[in-house]
């Protein structure tokens, strides 16, 4: 068990440090332009522009602005915005908005588990009646209305006739976070609903699960003790990475909301072509998603006992 | 034969709906059972034995229905029970089950000491400690030596007849008064086959268990069954002693599967094989379902269902042959042969 979990750490660092090079050289054959403000663009000349750029280190070979920037990343010195925000670190950039992303993240996930693992349990439990047909509805639904279509009848619903506000401030958080949150959840209800269903009638088809009832269990106590723990196991394995990644935000809710988080921040700097942004933003997620994955195996390894296996035989069941 | 059986079924009737259509998987069948006896029922794939014992436990599949008879055991009529509750007194408790393949019928992700302990949990009133104590004498019980480090293990870190000991080990845990015992053979090695039946029988006398063997392989009856019911397309169409089925067959299906046994086959002849496929159990059967299968059939086979004709107290055949006005009809020459070989070795 400690050697795959060395194994598949190392694999995770690479795969990192693989995206990190990858990501720096493609944002080095931008042209130099976009390291200024556009106002900067304007008022200095040529010759101002080359200084600067020599003085910051920028014309220099690319191996060697490589080999600085792994140096700077260790110190977690992540360079300035330029464009967004002129010289400010990036580091206070996305702590000001990475927060409130992951607050109603959290809470989204919370509630999708919740729900849509009970959903799912329902449908499971009363498969092919109408508690199921409602559910694959609900499911069909969400996954084939587009979210803007979805997220402005909630809106509607929740403004209009609940009074709730319909756009997101600091001062009134509680209240102003339900409408995102519940958009952010619905499709990850629908998600965790659909696999669940899935992976319960998967497990429910199983001999030992009529081995279990042969021995005089009751169906309440098999879906309990035997199929719910049994079909939340692959489910597991994407939890760590989803929580991590509710750090990056919603582009589409946080924009509808007009909450203040990580969402638009990446189309943003995109488009104004922040590149230390962008960069930044690229490794985090990259860096957090393969996390994410890497928690998720060590997860699955605790929870089901036959993944051990592959350390001693090689691969081999 | 004047004891009471413990357990009676009917002229059970047992369909299934299949995509709008009814088949009938088991037509008017009746069997008793006795206490302490073993009892083989045999057949080809599809005659029904599975289904028929499931309904013993109510297991049968969602789309299938007891329609008709009676299943009588312990005074009640078991047939008749629709609600979970009623079947919980039972499962486990006073009928037992062990499924054919010990290699998916155990949870992959529980401890093999927590599954045996769950089913004493169920039905003993003890937990815990206990019932860990319990379970671990039931692992050794089965022949599993090692057992506390056993106990701990989980069923990919078991071969396969270690796993039906496992099965075994929950099936008997609660001490129950009949072990239904579902072709526990079939999926494993033919090496380990005999230390299963082995340890079965040993149970069987230890607990004083009633035991009925679903198999198709002869060879397992003749050692392990005290009485044997050969059935066919969803009925049973002889029944007696083992030694009246081996040596004194009366039911033509029962001949073709004596003579279909490998050990009486004669070096460099083909083996005799049972030509044509069991009736389709969507349609009305008339007459006796064997008929279309058999060269000797007679006329009227194909016209009237035969009833049971004795041929002793305890053996009993589904066959017109038997009827006093029937022409003569000689057993054929495997079961001549069976009953030479008995008498030669005494």
């Amino acid at each position: 068990m400690f050697k795959y979990t060395v194994k598949r750490l190392l694999q995770s660092v690479v795969t990192v440090l693989t995206v990190v090079t990858i990501v720096f050289l493609l944002l080095r054959m931008l042209p130099t332009d976009y390291y200024f403000t556009e106002d900067q663009l304007m008022k200095f000349s040529e010759q101002q522009r080359t200084e600067q750029l020599e003085a910051a280190g920028l014309l220099d070979p690319v191996p060697e602005q490589l080999f600085r920037f792994y140096g700077q990343l260790i110190q977690g010195d992540l360079g300035e915005s330029r464009r967004i925000q002129n010289g400010v670190p990036v580091t206070d950039v996305i702590s000001k908005k990475f927060g409130i992303s992951m607050q109603l993240g959290l809470i989204s996930v919370a509630i999708s588990l919740v729900v849509g693992v009970g959903m799912g349990v329902m449908q499971a439990k009363h498969k092919d009646r109408i508690l199921d047909y409602t559910g694959t509805a609900y499911t069909v639904f969400v996954n084939a209305v587009p979210p803007l279509v979805s997220y402005s009848l909630i809106l509607l619903f929740g403004s209009r006739i609940l009074g709730l506000p319909s756009m997101y401030s600091s001062r009134n958080a509680g209240a102003s976070s339900i409408l995102p949150i519940v958009c952010l959840s619905l499709s990850s209800i629908a998600w965790y609903a659909l696999w669940t269903r899935r992976y319960m009638i998967d497990e429910l088809n199983k001999d030992y699960i009529k081995l279990a009832r042969v021995k005089g269990m009751s169906n309440k106590e098999i879906m309990v003790k035997h199929v719910l723990r049994n079909a939340f196991v692959p489910l597991a394995q994407y939890l760590p990475a989803s929580l991590l990644l509710t750090i990056s935000g919603s582009l589409l809710a946080e924009r509808f909301f007009s909450v203040p988080g990580m969402g638009p921040l990446m189309t943003d700097a995109i488009s104004r072509y922040d590149t230390n942004i962008v960069q930044v933003l690229v490794i985090l997620y990259a860096a957090l998603g393969i996390i994410g994955v890497f928690l998720g195996d060590i997860l699955m390894m605790i929870i089901d006992p036959r993944i051990t296996l592959i350390d001693k035989e090689g691969g081999a069941r | 034969m004047a004891k009471e059986p413990i357990l009676s079924a009917r002229d059970v009737e047992i369909q299934f709906s299949l995509r709008g259509r009814k088949l009938t998987a088991i037509r008017k069948c009746s069997l008793d059972l006795y206490e302490g006896e073993t009892l083989a029922i045999v057949g080809e794939s599809g005659s029904g034995k599975s289904v028929f014992t499931k309904s013993f436990v109510g297991m049968l599949d969602a789309n299938g229905s007891i329609v008709g008879g009676s299943i009588m055991y312990n005074g009640e009529d078991i047939s008749k029970y629709t609600k979970e509750q009623q079947w919980l007194n039972i499962r486990g408790k006073k009928i037992a089950m062990v499924m054919q393949d010990p290699m998916t019928s155990l949870n992959p992700l529980k401890k093999i000491g927590k599954q045996i302990q769950e089913s004493i949990e169920l039905h003993q009133g003890i937990k815990g400690e206990a019932a860990k104590q319990k379970a671990l004498e039931m692992l050794r019980k089965v022949g599993i030596s090692d057992a506390e480090r056993r106990y701990n293990q989980y069923p990919h870190e078991f071969s396969g007849g270690m796993r039906q000991r496992v099965v075994i080990a929950i099936a008997v845990a609660c001490h129950p008064q009949i072990l239904i015992c579902d072709e526990p053979t079939t999926a494993l090695d033919v090496t380990i086959q005999a230390q299963i039946l082995d340890l079965i029988r040993h149970l069987q006398q230890e607990l004083h268990m009633t035991v009925i063997y679903i198999t198709h392989d002869l060879g397992v009856v003749a050692n392990v069954a005290d009485r044997v019911a050969v059935m066919y397309a969803g009925q049973i169409v002889e029944y007696g002693l083992v030694n009246e089925i081996f040596y004194n067959a009366w039911h033509p299906y029962t001949w073709a599967l004596l003579s279909a046994l490998p050990q009486l086959g004669v070096k460099g002849e083909d083996l005799p094989s049972i030509e044509g496929t069991p009736p389709n159990l969507y349609t009305t059967i008339v007459g006796d379902a064997f008929a279309p299968r058999n060269k000797q059939a007679l006329a009227i086979d194909f016209v009237k269902e035969p009833p049971f004709f004795d041929v002793s107290d305890t053996h009993k055949a589904k066959t017109w042959y038997l009827d006093p006005r029937a022409p003569k009809i000689e057993q054929p020459e495997a079961v001549r042969r069976l009953r030479e070989n008995m008498r030669a070795r005494g």
